[in-house]
């Protein structure tokens, strides 16, 4: 029971690290970017070559796919998706779902279609019980970093000065444009970030959910529901959202496999109809 | 002038021979290869073709007296795609056999296809039993149904293992596995504790594992496609159930040589059944892998071996028919056939048209380095039960 419990909440983690990106933008920027899923893969792949191909510690990977992730979402931002911010929703989604189709082909052309695997450190591999409760020590070590970070991003937000900017930036453009702000400086880092954050989780998720090149399409189900449930508005809301599937899905098929996989999506129903906002709706938008 | 007039000759070599090309071409036998070479299950389209190049490597471009072409198609998996390309093949490129087809929906999207035009096509990867039954013209040289589960039904009974729990990928192969394996374990005396159907796309395995777990069985029989398996194998290591005693017995799939390497020691000591491993034993085998090593640098698995006996196939009903290369005939040519390939001796049953054919035990060992599934007991002559009359 509790060793399920703790599974749920180390897949929620892990969706939230992929997902929050996505928040991030959709919600801060009012940009839809279905290609988040290919920043993730990114990072997957940047751990896997440098582990497989040059066999560096899986630890260096771990900045190293959050860097080379970041690099590439601020470079495209840079060249186009910054066209696109005045475009209609529409005209995002057919741009970014091109981008994810043109990255599923690349990674298949690059890196062949096969699944990826990684090695862990053996002492990150297996398991160990506490009080009776069988806990793998990969998915502490995922809820440990991936806890860590929701706090570190949520004082960003709430706290720095870059994060009284970014909130500005999104509320009035114009306004903090007047007030001196440089608002495509910060859209730019604030798209990178997010975009290094999925990369983080993608490298952290090969070991858990594997990694093939349709990694993008795959997820991108579960990165939207996470953000549908949880919300656009803040960080704790996609948080508790990423928990709650995750908790959900991972009970759902334990208890009921026939009907396993339908949970989330069930789950997802009820959320959209009792709290149609999202679960901390800021009041409409 | 005597300079002009051997030049005049040369030119007429050259022009005798522009000309006796057409004549040479229509003597031609075309083989429409059409593989998944793009998308999730390119891994499939690459190994099948280099079986088939392996074999037209090793046994000549000729058979009959006539040329084979092989005319490479990719479907990127999908079956409309399949089927539009089997009839353009038939159509525009005429080609007397059809060969391939990675998935069983791709497989039935080209039945009518094949009922229509009488064109035999020969399966080297797709396995459930509902394939065979749509059309005639199919022949099959990959495996049948629940072929490499139920020894290992029989298997499993027989060293102890008597209480169960299954564990398929939910999609049709997997349904034909459980059924076959559950079958014949009953029949042997066995115990199904549970069966667990996980989804195709499914991301994470842990709660299923726990499941397993929990039930504390015996042993656990599992069937994922090759790709997932690897993940699966190291998820079955990490939450520790071969600590608690459960045993991972699997068909061969989940150890595809192809990936046994990077799934590493996590895999050492699984017992799986299945028709082909890159170890067997066979001078046959011996020159099968040294010919895919030198012309791709990989290790064959199974999709590679069913590629390389559907050319077996194909050159053989054409050395039979005389080079006839009306289907009907080629598929009756095709019926009854017996050869030893690279996995052992396999035969084509004159009624079902399905392979007939040995499956082995094997236990994955390090061999010079490397892992392997190093194969210790076989069942012979083993059929499909869905399809055998």
């Amino acid at each position: 029971m509790l060793t399920i419990l703790f599974d749920g909440i180390a897949y929620g983690m892990l969706l939230f690290i992929l997902a929050c990106g996505l928040t991030i933008t959709l919600g801060l920027m009012n940009f839809i970017n279905l290609a988040h899923g290919a920043f993730a893969m990114t990072g997957g792949y940047v751990t896997v070559v440098m582990m497989n191909r040059y066999g560096i510690a899986f630890y260096w990977c771990l900045p190293a796919a959050f860097l080379v992730s970041a690099a590439l979402g601020a470079i495209l931002e840079r060249t186009l998706y910054r066209q696109l911010y005045q475009a209609s929703h529409l005209d995002q989604v057919l741009f970014s779902v091109g981008l994810v189709f043109m990255s599923v082909a690349a990674a298949d052309y690059i890196m062949g279609g096969q699944q990826q695997l990684i090695q862990l450190p053996p002492e990150l591999s297996g398991r160990a019980e506490f009080f009776g409760v069988g806990i793998g020590r990969y998915r502490l070590f995922t809820i440990v970093i991936c806890a860590a970070l929701a706090l570190a991003l949520q004082l960003i937000l709430a706290k720095t000065r870059f994060g009284s900017r970014l909130r500005a930036a999104v509320d009035d453009r114009r306004a903090a444009m007047g007030l001196g702000i440089n608002v495509s400086a910060v859209f730019a880092l604030t798209f990178a970030f997010g975009s290094g954050l999925a990369g983080l989780g993608g490298a952290m998720g090969a070991e858990i959910l594997g990694l093939d090149p349709n990694f993008p399409l795959k997820f991108m189900i579960y990165f939207l529901i996470v953000v549908a449930v949880g919300g656009t508005s803040t960080v704790s809301g996609p948080f508790l959202a990423a928990l709650l599937l995750g908790i959900a899905d991972v009970a759902g098929k334990y208890y009921v496999p026939a009907i396993g996989p339908f949970v989330i999506y069930g789950l997802m129903i009820i959320m959209l109809i009792l709290r149609p906002a999202g679960l901390f709706a800021r009041g409409g938008r | 002038m005597l300079k002009r007039r051997s030049f005049m000759a040369a030119a007429g070599v050259a022009l005798g021979c522009l000309m006796a090309l057409p004549a040479q071409a229509q003597e031609a036998v075309k083989i429409g290869l059409v593989l998944p070479m793009t998308g999730p299950f390119a891994s499939t389209g690459r190994q099948v073709e280099a079986g088939v190049r392996a074999y037209m490597a090793l046994n000549g471009d000729e058979a009959a007296g006539k040329k084979i072409e092989i005319v490479l198609r990719d479907d990127a998996g999908t079956a409309d795609q399949t089927r539009r390309i089997a009839q353009e093949l038939v159509v525009n490129e005429g080609v007397s056999i059809l060969m391939g087809f990675g998935l069983t929906p791709l497989a039935m999207s080209v039945a009518p296809v094949l009922n229509q035009a009488k064109i035999p096509a020969i399966i080297t990867s797709a396995t459930t039993s509902a394939i065979m039954p749509q059309s005639e013209y199919f022949v099959r040289t990959s495996m049948g149904g629940p072929q490499s589960a139920v020894p290992v039904a029989t298997w499993a009974v027989e060293n102890d293992l008597k209480r169960v729990v299954t564990l398929v990928t939910d999609y049709g192969p997997g349904h034909d596995i459980e059924k076959g394996f559950v079958d014949q374990f009953k029949k042997d005396g066995g115990e199904i504790v549970e069966s667990v159907r996980v989804p195709l796309q499914n991301p994470d395995f842990a709660p299923f594992l726990q499941r397993v777990r929990d039930a504390k069985p015996d042993a656990v029989f599992v069937f994922v496609p090759s790709g997932v398996g690897s993940l699966f194998m190291k998820q079955f290591v990490e939450r520790g159930l071969a600590d608690a005693g459960i045993k991972l017995i699997a068909t061969g799939d989940v150890t595809d040589d192809d990936l046994l390497n990077g799934i590493g020691d996590a895999a050492k000591g699984v017992i799986t059944g299945h028709f082909y491993s890159a170890n067997h034993d066979s001078p046959e085998n011996k020159a099968f892998v040294e010919q895919v090593r030198k012309t791709n640098n990989m290790r064959p698995n199974f999709m590679s071996v069913g590629g390389y006996d559907a050319m077996h196939l194909a050159y053989a009903a054409l050395e039979k028919t005389g080079g006839d290369t009306d289907g009907t005939k080629l598929i009756e040519a095709m019926k009854g056939m017996e050869w030893t390939s690279p996995r052992g001796p396999i035969m084509i049953d004159p009624e079902t048209r399905d392979i007939v054919q040995d499956i082995y035990i094997r236990e994955v060992k390090e061999v010079d380095g490397e892992l392997y599934n190093v194969e210790f007991t076989k069942y012979e002559k083993i059929r499909d039960p869905n399809t055998a009359k």
